[in-house]
């Protein structure tokens, strides 16, 4: 183990004295924050180990730490962070990738993208490793076409809470409740270790996009069912200082070589995604106002044309703009922020205006409002989409009143039959969870005969008592 | 769990009966709260606190036996509590004023109160920090008082606990700083309840409610001491300053 051996923990003499091992971890949203051991593993006899010499207080497998709430962290548990088990193999003849658990979809993208294919799912962020990707059950602008990251996943390789490994697959009998109880099951069945997925072939490393705005909340829903059946990816941004809930849909295809001028064709697929800068390490609270919120909002509203077609963006450019800003989270300031994400049905698109007009009536400003459309869920109970409307948007905590306000749009989403995404979550309450997942028991059963010993576990987990 | 936005799931008071702390679980966001364990010595008093939380819509509230002067007993009765389940926040709040008069002609007396406020709350306060530092996360507020920032002739056998207790958490809070744990030490000035009922009003008294908001605000934004009301600071800072010979004669 390249950070702490596990055989050798050292029992202090003193309970309060701290060990070089521990870090205090919190989500993206830089909220809550618990202290854990945190320990990297190089291979799977090292994950075995901790698992099987686990203290009272638990295993918890770490990505890049990009949920926004407390999914990835585990008060005094062994947090296992897995950067160098990260190898991967692309197979261009099936069209699939086998990748440890630790790789990301950066380290992936930038090996296979040039080989002329893509990852089947990306989120708005490329940081995200495959573990993390299967256990959020991750999603990206292509829901409605392709749906989550798990519905890709063939088959994949788990340590168990008695230590031993388990390959999983959605097509075998024998195992796919365990396959589908892991695939959004935010690290609580096991430690995931490797995965084979598919991949989609590419003929260049770029986009064709079309941007259009929408002048208001109903124009721009109309527009994105529209929108929906001619792109593969969708998405919109929308104004949320504005009363009317005007925004900017975003639609695309990966760009064929004859799209691109002649002399770009050689270089069609360079894939070369930059980080442009690093937010400073401090930013003081209070820079995320209602007034520069406005500024901001009315500046990218008017920064896109009112409709156009055919534009060519890098990946990067059309995936993962905020990328680009290393860190970005911290511009929220020290007190942190949250994202809330909600689904309802296409039946509750009223939900969505709802939502925007409490959020901005108790002056909570979200420079990323985004809307989507999900296509039909995957069988995975805990899987967090499912056919209908997706709202996301990041709020500073510091605002007051937000917390009643979004008990109050919980309610909502949840008479509307939605539910909250967990790896956004950091603050629904266990009832409202219980509610919104009624294949809880489902999953709770297939999880107790995966890991008998109750060993994996994190502080969402207990927070909802999962 | 502590939420994004603060708001707590589960909270133990150590001295299950003190207004203060009674105030502040009051005064909590109670969206969340699922579990409040009163710990200490069965009493009509304890019994109406948990009347009192409950019927003003508090979940989970259940009563733990709990003697200050007992250290013996606390590290089963404050491992059984955590072994239930995480706490989020622990109100060490026990504490007994007493009569300095009495003190001075019945030392068993002082020793007494001395073995309560600053004896149990070392003994307690030590295994809650190490509970709190195995489970990651969590805070441990203490009562303390400005009492214990300067002696005084009326009542300095109760000054000189708090002044032991307050060095002791403060100590703590070091020895947590880092850990996901953290102590908040709470100096209020006189506050209106059972303990000073019958005492002449020292200027800046308060009521246990306002020592509640105060602490709530000093845990969100991870205060380490708090005075109540927040402007006793700057009287306290003068009072410690004033020559001894002339600060006897200043009327208690």
């Amino acid at each position: 183990m390249s950070k702490n051996d596990v055989n050798n923990v050292s029992e202090a003499a003193s309970p309060l004295v701290r060990t070089e091992d521990e870090e205090l971890l919190t989500g993206w949203g830089r909220t809550a924050p618990s202290m854990a051991f945190v320990r990297e593993p190089d291979n799977i006899e090292d994950v075995q180990t901790a698992i099987v010499h686990a203290g009272a207080r638990g295993v918890l497998a770490r990505g890049l730490g990009r949920s926004y709430g407390d999914a990835a962290q585990s008060g005094g548990a062994t947090v296992l962070r897995m950067p160098s088990m990260n190898t991967f193999t692309l197979d261009p003849v099936t069209a699939t990738v086998t990748a440890d658990a630790g790789a990301s979809l950066d380290e992936i993208l930038t090996s296979i993208v040039p080989r002329g294919f893509f990852v089947p799912v990306t989120p708005g962020t490329r940081m995200v490793t495959v573990g993390g990707a299967i256990a959020a059950d991750i999603h990206g602008k292509n829901h409605h076409v392709d749906g989550s990251f798990g519905s890709h996943v063939t088959s994949l390789t788990l340590i168990d809470g008695t230590g031993a490994i388990r390959t999983l697959s959605p097509t075998d009998m024998l195992n796919s409740n365990e396959f589908w109880a892991t695939v959004g099951g935010m690290g609580l069945t096991g430690v995931i270790v490797q995965a084979t997925f598919n991949v989609i072939p590419i003929e260049t490393a770029l986009m064709s996009v079309d941007t259009e705005r929408g002048a208001n909340l109903d124009e721009l829903m109309g527009k994105m069912i529209d929108a929906d059946a001619r792109y593969r990816y969708s998405v919109a941004w929308i104004d949320s200082v504005s009363t009317a809930g005007r925004g900017v849909i975003t639609s695309g295809e990966h760009a064929t070589l004859d799209q691109l001028p002649a002399a770009k064709r050689s270089t069609a697929l360079v894939y070369d995604p930059k980080v442009v800068a690093t937010a400073p390490k401090f930013i003081p609270g209070g820079l995320i106002n209602k007034l520069s919120m406005r500024a901001f909002n009315e500046a990218w509203f008017r920064k896109h044309p009112k409709s156009r077609a055919g534009d060519i963006h890098s990946i990067a450019a059309f995936f993962h703009p905020l990328d680009g800003v290393q860190e970005w989270n911290r511009v929220y300031g020290p007190a942190g922020f949250l994202q809330y994400q909600f689904v309802v049905p296409d039946s509750a698109g009223h939900v969505i205006g709802e939502a925007l007009a409490r959020l901005r009536a108790v002056g909570a400003p979200s420079f990323l409002t985004v809307l989507k459309r999900f296509g039909p869920a995957n069988p995975a109970p805990l899987s967090f989409p499912e056919k209908g409307w997706t709202l996301a948007m990041d709020i500073p905590t510091g605002v007051a009143g937000l917390a009643t306000t979004l008990d109050g749009l919980d309610e909502l989403v949840a008479e509307a039959g939605g539910r909250l995404y967990l790896a956004k979550d950091s603050r629904q309450s266990p009832e409202m969870f219980r509610r919104t997942y009624p294949r809880l028991a489902q999953w709770q059963e297939v999880r107790s005969s995966m890991d008998p010993h109750g060993v994996f576990t994190s502080d969402l987990a207990r927070r909802l008592q999962l | 769990m502590i939420d994004a936005l603060g708001d707590p799931q589960s909270v133990l008071v150590l001295g299950g009966s003190s207004e203060i702390a009674l105030a502040t679980v009051k005064a909590l966001p109670r969206n969340r709260i699922n579990r409040v364990v009163l710990a200490g010595r069965a009493s009509a008093g304890l019994a109406s606190a948990v009347e009192e939380l409950t019927s003003s819509g508090i979940k989970g509230v259940v009563t733990a036996e709990f003697d200050a002067t007992n250290t013996a007993s606390h590290e089963r009765i404050i491992d059984e509590i955590f072994d239930a389940g995480d706490i989020d926040i622990v109100i060490l709040a026990f504490g007994m004023l007493g009569d300095q008069m009495e003190f001075e002609s019945d030392p068993n007396l002082a020793v007494q109160i001395a073995t309560t406020n600053y004896t149990g709350a070392v003994s307690s306060g030590l295994h809650v920090a190490r509970r709190l530092r195995q489970q990651g996360h969590g805070s441990l507020v203490v009562i303390s008082s400005v009492a214990g920032d300067r002696a005084r002739r009326s009542n300095y056998v109760y000054g000189s606990t708090k002044a032991g207790l307050d060095a002791f958490a403060q100590g703590l809070g070091d020895a947590l700083q880092g850990s996901g744990a953290h102590v908040l030490v709470v100096r209020p000035g006189m506050v209106r309840t059972r303990m000073s009922a019958g005492l002449p009003e020292a200027p800046m008294t308060t009521d246990a409610p306002d020592v509640a908001k105060a602490i709530i605000v000093g845990l969100r934004k991870g205060k380490h001491t708090i005075y109540a009301p927040g402007n006793l600071r700057y009287l306290m800072g003068v009072v410690k300053t004033v020559p001894r010979p002339i600060f006897r004669k200043l009327p208690s």
